[in-house]
């Protein structure tokens, strides 16, 4: 259980684990983590993003990029919605897309995967979406991928879900524009979180003016305030003047093993209602990565009402990701 | 490295260029071989001639703006730049007269973007392509209705327009081009 908040199960690796994501001009090649990125690469990737949101409201939303390319959406782990925005992104840009869903069995993960990836290669894949419950199963692939393949981390165990804290970043900034003055606050299972882990270093990267966590002890990681981020275990006073909540999604099995006492427990302290929401800033936003376990981290209320914008996150999902797409597989000479 | 050339043409004053192109316009406008039309221009230089033309004009549709970095068939070799300005085109295009406006026309690959991407929008009735300057060295089929300026430069010479205010262009020659 004792899990390295800062440095996760990332297999040894050079010193700088982060460089495999750069190709050898400085190109991004793979996006596998936030970390490494830094904010001339985050603001680039968002910036193009805007420009392929304009193509989502047209009435032929299609633009050639990607014509003629492969990308492999490579699930161990189910997912719908983030398997089906990159899959939109993809056919947006004009690239052929094949679904591979495949579940992990617990033993020989590493020969089974190489052995995997090798069979999908020799169908002339140019990309792989890798989502893992494996933390570093992306970076596992990206080292071992034939040259000319990006590899993106669509979610890997505790580690990542770049895309996720891209996109998130993106519509804070569409609506609340800069990041320095804000407040930005994150809610729930900041333990487990992969979603959290990469908005954090994706919020300090972009220079948010105060980047806070709240939870219970049980679900906050002892060595997370090193990241630059403020603790709270109570909801009162963490989402006091805050601009964005980001509420996490609460998985059941955490009550089985015993981190939570129950549901209702974690509703009554922590659930975002319209009362909780009254202590942030009136003009607050509420975020959520979804899928959201109403009654149990949101009220129904708050999460269809005016201050959500968690429908537009999964608008936005498809821009940043097609945004991705075309930048790792765009070439690296200028 | 850049630097001008002492033998290159001269580029005539783009006031009298663009008055020329106005009158041009105008011209095929009161003809009726351009009815109510639609003016798009290609960012960015396409743009600044086309805010200009577009007021002289005084078309009532509001101006166009095409950026095709999405439709470049050179995406392999030179890379994707950010988007800071989208493709927005105000008003539908279905059946529309469209004058599509750049600074430059070279090798004809930009407009055969530009128009794959005003194809995604619609179907225009006629697109009529207006430049500042044609040069020569085309690569495709492709050829300007209304033109400021012809030239004849050798391929290591370009033709570089900036803008918007004031609207300048000069010749440059690149030295170490392949």
């Amino acid at each position: 259980m004792a899990v390295n908040f800062v440095r996760p199960i990332i297999p040894k690796l050079a010193k700088d684990p982060w460089a495999i994501q750069f190709d050898s001009q400085g190109h991004l090649k793979h996006l596998l983590t936030i970390e490494g990125l830094g904010p001339t690469w985050i603001t680039r990737i968002l910036d193009t993003a805007e420009g392929f949101m304009s193509v989502t409201d047209r009435e032929i939303k299609k633009v050639p990029l990607l014509r003629g390319r492969t990308v492999v959406n490579l699930f161990f782990e189910s997912s719908t919605r983030t398997r089906t925005t990159f899959e939109l992104a993809a056919k947006r840009l004009s690239a052929d897309v094949l679904n591979i869903n495949l579940s992990t069995s617990a033993t020989t993960k590493g020969e089974s995967l190489l052995d995997t990836l090798r069979n999908i290669e020799a169908m002339q894949a140019d990309m792989f979406v890798v989502r893992h419950d494996q933390s570093g199963a992306a970076h596992f692939i990206a080292r071992h991928v034939a040259p000319h393949v990006s590899v993106l981390n669509a979610g890997d165990g505790w580690h990542a879900h770049p895309t996720q804290a891209l996109l998130d970043a993106f519509t804070i900034r569409r609506i609340k524009g800069d990041f320095a003055p804000l407040r930005i606050a994150i809610v729930g299972d900041v333990r487990h979180s992969r979603v959290a882990r990469s908005q954090i270093h994706a919020f300090n990267s972009l220079n948010v003016g105060e980047l806070r966590v709240i939870g219970p002890r049980t679900l906050i990681p002892n060595d997370i305030e090193p990241l630059g981020v403020r603790v709270f275990h109570d909801m009162r006073t963490g989402l006091k003047d805050v601009d964005v909540i980001i509420m996490l999604r609460l998985q059941r099995e955490r009550m089985e093993s015993g981190l939570l006492p129950t549901e209702q427990e974690f509703y009554r302290l922590y659930g975002l209602t319209e009362e909780k929401l009254g202590w942030a800033k009136p003009d607050a936003i509420v975020m959520h990565p979804g899928p959201a376990n109403r009654g149990v981290e949101i009220e129904s209320r708050v999460a269809d009402g005016p201050q959500s914008v968690i429908l537009e996150q999964v608008s936005n999902g498809i821009g940043v990701r097609m945004a991705v797409m075309a930048l790792c597989m765009s070439a690296s000479t200028e | 490295m850049m630097q001008s050339m002492p033998d290159t043409p001269t580029l005539n004053p783009i006031n009298d260029l663009m008055t020329q192109i106005y009158r041009d316009l105008q011209h095929a406008i009161d003809q009726g071989q351009l009815t109510n039309p639609l003016m798009v221009g290609i960012h960015s230089g396409g743009v600044w001639i086309a805010e200009a033309l577009h007021q002289r004009l005084n078309l009532s549709d509001p101006l166009g703006r095409l950026n095709i970095t999405f439709y470049r068939d050179d995406f392999d070799t030179i890379g994707l730049h950010p988007q800071v300005a989208p493709s927005q085109l105000p008003v539908d295009i279905d059946g529309r007269d469209i004058i599509l406006v750049d600074d430059v026309l070279y090798t004809g690959r930009t407009i055969r973007a530009a128009l794959n991407e005003l194809f995604d929008y619609g179907r225009p009735a006629r697109i009529w392509l207006t430049v500042l300057y044609e040069r020569d060295g085309r690569e495709l089929p492709i050829a300007a209705q209304t033109v400021g300026q012809r030239l004849q430069l050798n391929p290591q010479q370009q033709i570089h327009v900036d803008g918007p205010t004031p609207l300048t262009a000069r010749i440059v020659t690149r030295e170490d081009t392949h």
